[in-house]
């Protein structure tokens, strides 16, 4: 595979860019760190959203499900068992604080991709509409379950959380999400999660395994979620069970739409322009959810295939 | 572009007065304006506005004008946390007014307190948000004591022993003052039949009620907000329960009665201020809060949104400055304000320690019971 | 113990209607273009309000001012519907299911949104339109507004099966549900038919919204998420695309919530409705009543 070694330098460029706009970021102003750090996490989770629903086809409503459950986690492991690891003398932003954020960080992702093989079966079942269904019927669920749970705060969510989450950590995890999709796609085995997506039954036909694609995308897909739930959490040092319903997954799914399905570059785009759009909007609050709306709807007409899909693709014809 | 141009002279009319005069102290506001709690967000955000003009209108403090800049949250999570940081680092606001919901300002707090800036909260009730840091204040009571009022109340007003609790699991809001009544009222020897729960967005109540009506008790205590509450008494009466309820200052506003309609006659709740109180200052409130905005008469939320704008007002006053510990310090100090909702002393936990007013519904009014001291 | 379990049963019947009328709409469109209609709720939010202002121009409190307020609210919401229908989805009828799926979201944000601008945020009183009595037989309280909401129930489901079966209209509608092309080319217009289907969708949530207005007098304009929810798992339930199948699911639907609201599990009522989802996808995907469909390579 030739753009490998192109991918690991990518990546590894990243962090380094990571590192130096973490030191510059006392410099930076709050607020466009503010920002900056909720197009990382929204890149995260809209890019891990489009292995899932865009380079394999299967349609996730639950992904903000997946997030809850990495930000709980993730925050559980430095509320609870950080004061006993690390010890209060730590030193802010030093070694012991980050690298229990990272294993922290690291638990948060694996609990929600377990979460993501949970989910990830009945999709072997079900597709479509009815795929749809079923995970927004879950990331419900978790809500609801999050908000009767007493030890992790109930409907009032977790407070005190640390301020780990970093522009380097935020960096690192759009990197790793962006160089781990990417390669899994374009490796000889990721060639597969196309082929499920273009067509199950003649991908079968041709001896992949389908269900195996799946259950993996959405493995992969809902560990990335975690991490962004993780981050996200660090950052605003607060959570709350109604911060991880519905519309929140609508928000990643219209940023994979927009960007177009499968299309990388155009879904970190859409992410970036759907982050900072409502920040521009601003202004004129009490009309900002009518326009914005007003645009999503006026895309989905003008350019179908996503904002940033310049390519033909091969339109999935409706049943 | 018009809309551009447009937005321009917007803000050169609001920046040209300052051109001549004294430099204007900023204020920043955050507000549920739109989203599902928009109503207690505008209530909230009418009450300040108006504070701050009539502040503005005596000439402000220290010599200076005050500029509020409201931000809107949209009644998301999330949110108030980005647009707090974006109230500091870019506007340098001096203080932050906010939030209504408790889960809201807990969002906002550690930013405030990050900065070193100081956060008065109107309204949120449960104890856990000053609890942030010593920058972060309230001007309104804390669910322990309202939940023991409404404890107390039940038991030697309503004689009630055995009671059954209605409460909305999605609203941290109600979970706290729920837990705070229990607490109370069974240290009190009273008895908790049973607690039932709804979610955000039910309208339909019958099932728990029917579960009430089988349990058989002597009243209902309903921590939740004023839709719910109106809407549980009249499904209660359709099932033939002619038992009391009561809750709490979520049950304020009128539409408690537009909706409730009969079926809230006799019903009770604990609020911080009514605005048939003929004290001269809230009839003066009530009057210029009706004449600014359209004859609406302001709720508890507008009276709370008010005085926080004045309670700090009176701190920067005292402060002398609008620097953040300077100003921290005069707030603590706050003693013996005099505001629409009573008189608001801070207690050590920041907290404004006042009295709980109690009100119930007669012939389509709402009538003054009560006044509670802390 | 008996009171007690027949006075759930009739609380969860008459819940049960209300998700049944949404469902009847959520299942019209399904059938024939195969997709979820997000905006269908905040038709049904729309129609509420229809209901609010039509109400003071007619007599208060009489089943005729009754009806004449839920069928102003129908048309109202038929107008609406095949507005969206023709502005919003028919540029799409190529396009992939999920971008029809995210224009619906768009719609049903854009109607939310617009709605609190126009309407205001804060929930409205909605006014008395029917006779309102509280009944009480044999020990079962209820009031007068239920037994309407499952008259409405039963007249709007019978009457929507003989439009459906017994009229040209129908035959088309159903023709064009089982394979579009093929109708086309027996001299069916496609778009005629998909615009009556939303209008008659659309008109069944405008007095869906009404009846619920009136059931739950307090109207606002995020009023239609958490029904138009929980009438879509009704929907599911019954089995999409059949008609006595979302009457069915719906009423079940009402009764799950109501026993488990009035027991010691009333926490997990709002989860439990979706599990219940996620399994019959999972096991039962054409629901109670559904035909089972292949999909053919």
């Amino acid at each position: 595979m030739p753009p490998m070694p192109k991918a690991h330098l990518g990546f590894l460029l990243a962090l380094v860019l990571g590192g130096v706009l973490s030191g510059l970021s006392d410099r930076i102003d709050p607020y466009h760190l503010d920002v900056l750090i909720g197009v990382g996490i929204n890149i995260v989770l809209a890019v891990s959203l489009n292995l899932i629903a865009g380079h394999t086809g299967q349609f996730s409503l639950g992904h903000a499900g997946f997030m809850a459950i990495g930000a709980y986690a993730t925050a559980a492991v430095t509320i609870f068992l950080g004061p006993h690891l690390i010890g209060d003398t730590a030193a802010p932003g030093g070694l012991a604080e980050n690298t229990l954020f990272g294993s922290a960080l690291l638990i948060g992702g694996l609990a929600a991709a377990l979460a993501g093989l949970l989910v990830g079966i009945p999709s072997l079942r079900l597709r479509g509409d009815y795929l749809a269904l079923v995970t927004l019927g879950f990331g419900e669920i978790i809500r609801v379950l999050l908000q009767n749970f007493e030890p992790l705060g109930g409907a009032l969510g977790l407070n005190g959380i640390p301020a780990y989450t970093t522009v380097f950590w935020v960096v690192a995890a759009g990197a790793a999400t962006v160089f781990t999709v990417g390669c899994l796609v374009r490796s000889n085995y990721g060639l597969g999660f196309l082929a499920v997506r273009d067509d199950e039954i003649a991908a079968s036909a041709a001896g992949l395994d389908p269900a195996r694609y799946k259950v993996v995308a959405f493995t992969v897909g809902a560990f990335f979620a975690g991490i962004a739930g993780g981050l996200f959490g660090h950052f605003k040092m607060t959570i709350t069970p109604s911060g991880f319903d519905f519309s929140r997954s609508i928000e990643i799914v219209v940023m994979v739409i927009l960007g177009g399905l499968g299309n990388t570059v155009g879904v970190i785009l859409a992410a970036v322009l759907l982050t900072l759009l409502p920040e521009f909007l601003r202004p004129v609050a009490e009309y900002r959810l009518v326009l914005y709306s007003l645009l999503l709807i006026g895309l989905m007409l003008a350019r179908p295939q996503g904002l940033f899909t310049f390519r033909t693709h091969r339109a999935v014809p409706r049943a | 572009m018009k809309f551009v141009s447009l937005l321009r002279f917007a803000t050169l009319l609001a920046v040209s007065p300052a051109l001549h005069a004294a430099e204007p102290i900023k204020i920043g506001e955050i507000a549920s304006l739109t989203g599902k709690e928009a109503a207690f967000g505008q209530s909230s955000h009418k009450g300040t506005v108006l504070a701050v003009e009539q502040l503005n209108a005596v000439g402000g403090v220290l010599g200076r004008p005050f500029e509020l800049l409201s931000e809107d949250n949209q009644s998301k999570s999330g949110e108030s946390a980005t647009v707090a940081r974006k109230l500091l680092s870019r506007e340098k606001v001096v203080a932050l007014l906010g939030e209504v919901a408790s889960s809201r300002s807990l969002e906002m707090a550690p930013i405030a307190q990050r900065a070193k800036i100081p956060m008065i909260s109107p309204s949120s009730t449960n104890p856990k948000v000053t609890e942030v840091g010593d920058y972060i204040f309230r001007v309104c009571f804390i669910d322990p004591f309202q939940g023991t009022v409404m404890a107390k109340f039940a038991k030697e007003t309503l004689k009630a022993r055995r009671v059954a609790v209605l409460t909305s699991v999605s609203s941290a809001y109600s979970v706290g003052l729920a837990k705070y009544f229990k607490e109370r009222f069974l240290a009190d020897g009273g008895e908790i039949a049973l607690e039932q729960k709804f979610a955000e967005g039910d309208k339909d109540f019958k099932a728990q009620l029917t579960a009430v009506r089988a349990a058989g008790v002597d009243a209902i205590f309903v921590p939740g907000y004023y839709t719910e509450a109106a809407l549980i008494s009249r499904q209660a009466r359709e099932l033939g329960l002619a038992l009391p309820l009561f809750g709490g200052d979520g049950w304020e506003a009128p539409q408690l009665i537009e909706i409730g309609g009969k079926a809230v006659e006799g019903t009770y709740y604990s609020t911080h201020y009514s605005p048939e109180d003929t004290a001269h200052a809230v009839q003066a409130f009530v009057a210029a809060f009706r004449a600014r905005w359209n004859g609406e008469t302001p709720d508890a939320m507008a009276a709370l949104g008010y005085d926080s704008a004045c309670v700090l007002a009176d701190a920067i006053k005292r402060a002398g400055g609008t620097e953040g510990p300077a100003l921290r310090d005069a707030l603590a100090a706050t003693k013996g304000f005099a505001g629409v909702t009573g008189t608001t002393n801070m207690d050590p936990a920041r907290n404004a320690s006042k009295s709980a007013v109690i009100v119930t519904i007669k012939d389509g009014q709402f009538k003054f019971v009560q006044s509670v001291a802390p | 113990m008996l009171t007690e379990f027949l006075q759930q049963l009739v609380n969860g019947l008459s819940l049960g209607a209300i998700y049944a009328l949404i469902a009847l709409g959520y299942t019209m469109v399904y059938g024939v273009l195969r997709f979820i209609n997000f905006a269908h709720s905040d038709v049904f939010m729309v129609g509420a309000f229809a209901g609010l202002y039509l109400a003071p121009l007619a007599p208060a409190g009489s089943i005729l001012g009754g009806l004449v307020v839920v069928g102003g609210a129908m048309l109202a919401s038929a107008l609406l519907g095949v507005a969206i229908e023709r502005l919003a989805y028919r540029p799409l009828r190529q396009a992939p299911t999920l971008n029809v799926l995210i224009t619906a979201i768009g719609v049903s944000c854009l109607l939310q949104s617009a709605g609190q601008l126009v309407f205001g945020a804060a929930p409205r009183s909605f006014p008395v339109i029917f006779p309102a009595r509280a009944l009480s037989v044999g020990g079962l309280d209820f009031s007068s507004n239920q037994v309407v909401v499952l008259v409405f129930a039963a007249i709007l489901v019978i009457g929507l099966r003989l439009i459906v079966f017994h009229t040209r209209m129908g035959a088309a509608l159903r023709a064009v549900s089982q394979n579009p092309r093929a109708a086309r080319l027996m001299g069916i217009d496609n778009d005629v038919v998909i615009r009556f289907t939303f209008a008659l969708g659309s008109a069944l949530a405008g007095a869906g919204g009404v009846l619920y207005a009136v059931n739950y007098p307090t109207i606002d304009p995020l009023m239609g998420v958490l029904p138009g929810l929980k009438a879509f798992v009704a929907a599911i339930l019954g089995g999409i695309g059949s008609i006595p199948g979302a009457a069915l699911g719906g009423l079940l639907l009402g009764l799950v919530e109501t026993f488990v609201g009035g027991s010691q599990y009333s926490t997990y009522k709002d989860a439990i409705a979706f599990a219940l989802l996620i399994l019959f996808l999972l096991f039962r995907p054409a629901g109670l009543l559904g035909k089972a469909r292949i999909e053919k390579v």
